[in-house]
C-alpha cells in the first residue's frame, strides 16, 4: 500500500473481525461509523480499508454476531446499522481472551531477548 | 445461526436484486459518508468525492466481494453455467437433439430393462421373510423336478423339522354361477396353511380351518381383492354368505388384502381347501398322483442346507406310520429350491443376459456422445481459448463443460423416461407368458432412482473426457492458427471408435446366435402337423354334470355340431393339449409283467381323446391301430401308448397286447397301438404318453380342448365352431382359442423374447457404431480440407483421396472388429443356457456378423469419403 518511509496503518492480519465486534458492543454504528470510531480510538495507528470492512460487515452479519437494520441518520439518510448479537458478544469474549494470550506471549518473547 | 445463512441466502437468490442494491445502498452511503469527512478536514467537494472514492477502491468490486460473502454466490455461479450451457446447446439444435436422442435411447431402454429385471431378479418376493420361501419336490431317478404327491406332503408336515409351515396347492377354475353373467375364475386349491406359509394375513374374515381340510369338509373360499370387488360388490356382509362355483355352494370366510401378489399363480383370485383324504383308501387313490406343488417357510434360524439335510434324512429312512408307493418312494430323495429362485429359474438366464446386452448398449450411446462432445470441443477450441485468455481458471472451464454434459444428460434422462414408459409396455407385451411378477414391471421410485443415478454417472462420464481435452495443454494456443494440437483428441476418438465397433460386434453375435437358436428349436419336430389346426378348450360346469354321463353325451353331441360345420375336415377332443403351456397331466403307469407282478414307472402323460385326435394332428402310427369307435364306454378297455415309453419299458418286444394300469384307474387296459411322440410341456421335453379313449376312462373330464383340422384358413372357423358347441349347451364356456402354430410359437416365448430384444439392442448398436465411424471421419475430412487440397493439387486422383478416407475408416473397423471378436467370443458363453444347437463360436453367425459390419462401415465411410473426393483444391487453398 504505502511506500517504505510512510507509517504502516494496517490492521493486523486477522485482528479485523475483532476490532468490528469490540466497536459495536460499545454502541451500534453504520459502515463509516466503524471506520471512523477505530481510527479514533487507535490514534490514527489503524485505517481500514473500506472494502474489506464492508465485506466483513456482511460476513459477520451472516455468521449471526452482527444484527443490521436500515435506519434513518441524523441528516435522514437511509443507512445500515450494525449492533452485537449475543452469540456476537461471546465471539468478542472469545477473541479478545485468545488476542490477550498471544500479545502476552510475544511480549515475554520480545523481553526474553531484549 | 443455520437459520439465517439460510433465510438471507435465499433472499440472495430471490430477491437478488434487493440485496444487490442493499449492497450498492451500503457502499453509497459509505462514500458519502467519508467525502463530508474529507470535506470537513478541507477539501473541495470534488477533490473529497475523488479522495473517498480512491481509498474504497474499485466499487463494483467491493458490491461483488460483499455478495461473495454468501452461500449463494455459489449458487449464482451454478445459475450462470447452466444459462449459458442452455445458451450452447440453444445455438446448436443439431447437435443437441442428436446427443439428447441417443442419451434418451440408451436412458430410457436401460431403465425400462431395469425395471423388468429388478422385481423378478433381485428384489425380494412380496411376503415378509421372503427368503425363507421354499418349494420342495420330488426327484425323479434322473435328478429332474417332479410334482410331488399328496401322501409326500402328509410324511413331510409330520416328520421333518425345518419349517413352520408346509402346503401343497393345484390349480382350480371353477365357473361361478347365481349371479349374473357365468364367470369362469382362476384359483388354486390349497393345503389350510397355504396363506401362513406366504406369511400374508387376510384382510377381512378367517383363515382356512384345517379341520375343514378332509373329504366331507366345510367348503369355504377365500377370495382376493380385485375379486371381492367384482363378483361381490365389496360387501363385507358376504363374508359367511355363499357363492355358488361348478354348481356347488361355497362359505366365503376371508378376503386377500388388496396389492396380495399370489406369484405361484398370478391370476388366481379364489382359494378353496384342496380337501383331499389324510388317510388315503389306497395307493391308486389321488392323494398318490403326482400332481401337487409343495411350498414350505423355512423355521426361523434354520439354513436352507439343514433344511436340505432334515429332507434327506426323512426320504431315506421310512417309517411304518407312512407306507409310500413305489412311484413315490422318495428313493431319489427331495429337491429343495427357494421360491424366488424356483419362479425365475426359466427367465433367470434369458433376464440376465438381456441386461448385459442393455449395458452394452448404454456404453456403445456414451462413447458415441462422448465422440460428439470432443466434436463440438473441437469446433469450441477458440472460445475457450478467449476465455482462458480473459482469466477464466481451468477448473472454472472443467465446470463449464461438465455442467453442458450433465445438462444434456439431463434432458436426455427426462426423455429417457418417456422411452422407459414406453419400453416397459413393449416389454410386457412382448414378455414371455410365464414370466412372473409382471404386474410388479412398472416405472416405480426405485427405477425413477436409477434413471436418475445412471443419467448423473452419465452427465459427468462422458463430459469429463472432453472437459479434460479442453483443459489439458496450452490453451493459448488455440488462438493461434494450430493444427496440430488435436492430435490427443483425435486419438481419443478413433480410440472411442474402435470400441463402439467391437461392442456392436458383441451385441450382433449375441443377436445372431440367438436367431440361430430359435431356428433350431423351432425346427424340432413337435411331433404333430401344427398347421391348418384350430384349438379351443370346452369346459362344463353345474350340477347337471354330475352323472359322468351327461359329460359324455354333451361332450359328444357338441362333436357332432363340431363336424357338421363347413370347412372342418377333422375335428377330436382332448384332455390336455400340446404345448398348450398348461402343466402336464400325468400319472404313474404300471405294466402288467408276463404273469407276474405290475412294474411300476415313473409317470407317464394321460390323454383322454376321442377317435379321430391322431388324424386332426397328424400324429403318426407306428404299430397297431388308433383309437376308434371300437373303443366305446362298455367295450373291451384299450390304450394307445408312445414311442418312447414302448422303447422304453419295453425294450424292443412287441407291446400290442400287453396290459398297463395307470393313474386311479384299478382295471387294465390292454394295448393296441403306438403311436409318434409329442412334445407335450416344450419342444425339448420327451415324455412318456398313455392314450385312452375318453369314454373308457375312469372319469369324464369336465375341461378338454377341441382340436380341428381345416381344409382351408382355419381361424376363420372359430365363430362358426363356437356357435356349434353352444347350439349343444349356450352356458358352457369356451376359453383359450388359438391355432396350433401360436401354441408352438408361445412355448418359444423366452427365447424369441431374448432374441427379439438382442435383434433390437444389436440393429440400435450398429446404427451408433455407423454414425459414429461416420463422424470422426467427417470431421476428418473437414479438419484435413487443406492437406486433401494440396494432395490432389500435387495430383493425386479422386481414386487416391477416395481410398485414403476410406482405408483410414476400414481400418478402425477392423482394428475394432479384431478385438470385438475375441470379446464376442468370450462374451457369448454367458449366453450358452440360451443356446440350442449352436456353439458358442458358431463360424456362420460370426462370418455374417463380419460381413454385415463391414457393410454398414463401408457405407458409413461412403458419404466423407466422396465429399474427400470433391474437394476443389485451388478453393481450398485460397481460404487458407
Amino acid at each position: 500500500m504505502g511506500s517504505m518511509d510512510e507509517i504502516n496503518t494496517d490492521v493486523i492480519q486477522g485482528t479485523l473481525d475483532m476490532l468490528i465486534l469490540k466497536t459495536l458492543s460499545l454502541q451500534p454504528l453504520h459502515g463509516f461509523g466503524i471506520a471512523r470510531r477505530i481510527e479514533q480510538v487507535s490514534r490514527g495507528v489503524f485505517k481500514v480499508n473500506p472494502g474489506s470492512l464492508l465485506t466483513a460487515l456482511q460476513r459477520l452479519e451472516r455468521a449471526g454476531w452482527l444484527d443490521a437494520e436500515w435506519r434513518q441518520t441524523e441528516n435522514s439518510r437511509r443507512a445500515k446499522f450494525y449492533s452485537l448479537t449475543r452469540t456476537g458478544r461471546k465471539q468478542l469474549d472469545i477473541e479478545a481472551a485468545d488476542w490477550t494470550r498471544r500479545v502476552s506471549a510475544v511480549a515475554r518473547l520480545l523481553k526474553a531477548e531484549g | 445461526m443455520v437459520w439465517r445463512q439460510l433465510t438471507r441466502g435465499l433472499r440472495g437468490v430471490f430477491q437478488r436484486r434487493a440485496a444487490d442494491q442493499d449492497a450498492a445502498d451500503e457502499v453509497a452511503h459509505y462514500l458519502e459518508q467519508a467525502a463530508a469527512a474529507h470535506r470537513a478536514r478541507g477539501l473541495s467537494p470534488a477533490e473529497a468525492v475523488r479522495a473517498a472514492r480512491l481509498e474504497l477502491g474499485n466499487a463494483t468490486g467491493v458490491r461483488e466481494q460483499m455478495r461473495e460473502a454468501g452461500w449463494e454466490s455459489a449458487f449464482d455461479d451454478g445459475v450462470a453455467d447452466l444459462r449459458y450451457a442452455v445458451r450452447r446447446l440453444r445455438s446448436a439444435p443439431g447437435f443437441t437433439a442428436v446427443t439428447v436422442l441417443t442419451l434418451a435411447l440408451a436412458i430410457g431402454t436401460t431403465t425400462a430393462i431395469f425395471s423388468a429385471v429388478n422385481p423378478i431378479l433381485f428384489e425380494p418376493l412380496p411376503y415378509p421373510h421372503a427368503g425363507r420361501l421354499l418349494v420342495i419336490d420330488d426327484r425323479s431317478q434322473d435328478g429332474t423336478a417332479l410334482d410331488v404327491t399328496f401322501g409326500t406332503f402328509r410324511e413331510l408336515t409330520q416328520r421333518s423339522r425345518s419349517f413352520d409351515a408346509l402346503a401343497v396347492l393345484k390349480s382350480w377354475e371353477p365357473t361361478n354361477t347365481g349371479t349374473d353373467a357365468p364367470e369362469r375364475l382362476n384359483g388354486q386349491q390349497v393345503s389350510a396353511q397355504y396363506f401362513r406359509v406366504l406369511g400374508v394375513p387376510l384382510v377381512l374374515g378367517r383363515d382356512f380351518d384345517p379341520a375343514d381340510d378332509r373329504p366331507g369338509g366345510a367348503r369355504t373360499v377365500i377370495v382376493s381383492d380385485a375379486l371381492f370387488r367384482r363378483r361381490l360388490g365389496a360387501d363385507s356382509g358376504l363374508i359367511g354368505r355363499s357363492i355358488t362355483l361348478d354348481g356347488s355352494p361355497f362359505t366365503v370366510i376371508g378376503v386377500m388384502p388388496h396389492g396380495f401378489e399370489n406369484v405361484s399363480a398370478p391370476s388366481a383370485e379364489v382359494w378353496t381347501l384342496l380337501q383331499y383324504d389324510p388317510a388315503p383308501p389306497s395307493f391308486d387313490a389321488r392323494e398318490w398322483g403326482h400332481h401337487l406343488r409343495m411350498v414350505a417357510r423355512l423355521r426361523s434360524g434354520v439354513s436352507v442346507d439343514a433344511a436340505r439335510r432334515d429332507l434327506a434324512g426323512v426320504a431315506r429312512t421310512s417309517s411304518a406310520e407312512f407306507i409310500r408307493p413305489p412311484w413315490a418312494s422318495l428313493k431319489s430323495g427331495l429337491l429343495l429350491t427357494r421360491l424366488q429362485d424356483r419362479l425365475t429359474e426359466t427367465v433367470r438366464p434369458a433376464l440376465l443376459s438381456v441386461l448385459g446386452a442393455v449395458l452394452l448398449l448404454l456404453l456403445i450411446a456414451c462413447c458415441n456422445v462422448i465422440n460428439l462432445l470432443l466434436a463440438r470441443g473441437a469446433e469450441r477450441e477458440g472460445e475457450f481459448a478467449i476465455r482462458a485468455a480473459l482469466g477464466a481458471a481451468r477448473p472454472r472451464l472443467m465446470r463449464q463443460l461438465l455442467t453442458e454434459s450433465v445438462l444434456l444428460a439431463l434432458v436426455g434422462g427426462a426423455c429417457g423416461i418417456a422411452v422407459a414408459a414406453f419400453g416397459i409396455r413393449i416389454l410386457v407385451a412382448l414378455g414371455p407368458a410365464d414370466l412372473p411378477r409382471m404386474v410388479a414391471i412398472r416405472l416405480d421410485t426405485r427405477a425413477y432412482v436409477f434413471a436418475l443415478f445412471i443419467t448423473t454417472v452419465i452427465g459427468l462420464g462422458v463430459g469429463l473426457v472432453p472437459a479434460l481435452h479442453a483443459s489439458r495443454g496450452d490453451l493459448h494456443a488455440g488462438l493461434q492458427q494450430a493444427s496440430r494440437r488435436s492430435a490427443g483428441r483425435h486419438r481419443t476418438r478413433r480410440t472411442l471408435v474402435i470400441l463402439e465397433v467391437s461392442l456392436a460386434l458383441v451385441l450382433l453375435v449375441g443377436a445372431g446366435l440367438l436367431v440361430h437358436s430359435l431356428n433350431r428349436v423351432l425346427a424340432l419336430p413337435p411331433g404333430f402337423d401344427p398347421a391348418q389346426v384350430l384349438t379351443m378348450q370346452v369346459q362344463v360346469a353345474g350340477p347337471r354334470f354330475g352323472p359322468d354321463s351327461v359329460t359324455h353325451r354333451h361332450y359328444a353331441q357338441a362333436l357332432e355340431a363340431v363336424r357338421r360345420v363347413p370347412g372342418v375336415a377333422d375335428a377330436a377332443f382332448t384332455s390336455q393339449l400340446p404345448l398348450s403351456g398348461e402343466l402336464p397331466d400325468a400319472y404313474g403307469v404300471a405294466l402288467e409283467t408276463n404273469g407276474g407282478d405290475p412294474q411300476h414307472g415313473d409317470p407317464a402323460l394321460r390323454y383322454a381323446v376321442t377317435g379321430e385326435y391322431f388324424d386332426a394332428l397328424r400324429i403318426p402310427l407306428v404299430r397297431g391301430r388308433y383309437l376308434d369307435a371300437r373303443d366305446a364306454a362298455g367295450s373291451a378297455r384299450s390304450a394307445v401308448i408312445s414311442l418312447s415309453y414302448a422303447r422304453r419299458v419295453l425294450s424292443g418286444a412287441d407291446p400290442i397286447g400287453r396290459r398297463v394300469r395307470f393313474g386311479s384307474d384299478t382295471s387294465w387296459l390292454t394295448i393296441v397301438g403306438v403311436v409318434g411322440d409329442v412334445k407335450q410341456s416344450s419342444l425339448f421335453s420327451s415324455d412318456d404318453a398313455v392314450y385312452v379313449a375318453a369314454p373308457q376312462w375312469v372319469w369324464a373330464d369336465h375341461a378338454r380342448w377341441l382340436v380341428v383340422r381345416g381344409l382351408g384358413a382355419v381361424t376363420a372357423l372359430a365363430p362358426a365352431l363356437k356357435q356349434a358347441i353352444w347350439s349343444v349347451d349356450k352356458d358352457q364356456p369356451i376359453v383359450r382359442v388359438g391355432t396350433m402354430t401360436t401354441w408352438v410359437a408361445a412355448s418359444t416365448a423366452v427365447r424369441r423374447f431374448t432374441m427379439i430384444v438382442f435383434e433390437a439392442f444389436a440393429l440400435v448398436a450398429l446404427v451408433l457404431a455407423a454414425t459414429g465411424i461416420y463422424g470422426i471421419l467427417a470431421g476428418g475430412v473437414t479438419e484435413r480440407r487443406r492437406e486433401i487440397g494440396v494432395r490432389t493439387a500435387l495430383g493425386a486422383s479422386r481414386r487416391e483421396i477416395l481410398s485414403l478416407v476410406v482405408r483410414q475408416g476400414m481400418g478402425l473397423t477392423g482394428f475394432g472388429m479384431v478385438i470385438g471378436l475375441g470379446s464376442a467370443a468370450l462374451a457369448s458363453r454367458a449366453l450358452v443356457t440360451l443356446l440350442f444347437g449352436v456353439s458358442t463360436l458358431d463360424p456362420v453367425t460370426y462370418a455374417g456378423v463380419i460381413v454385415l459390419l463391414l457393410a454398414v462401415a463401408l457405407l458409413a465411410c461412403g458419404v466423407p469419403a466422396w465429399r474427400a473426393a470433391r474437394i476443389d483444391p485451388a478453393q481450398t487453398l485460397r481460404t487458407e
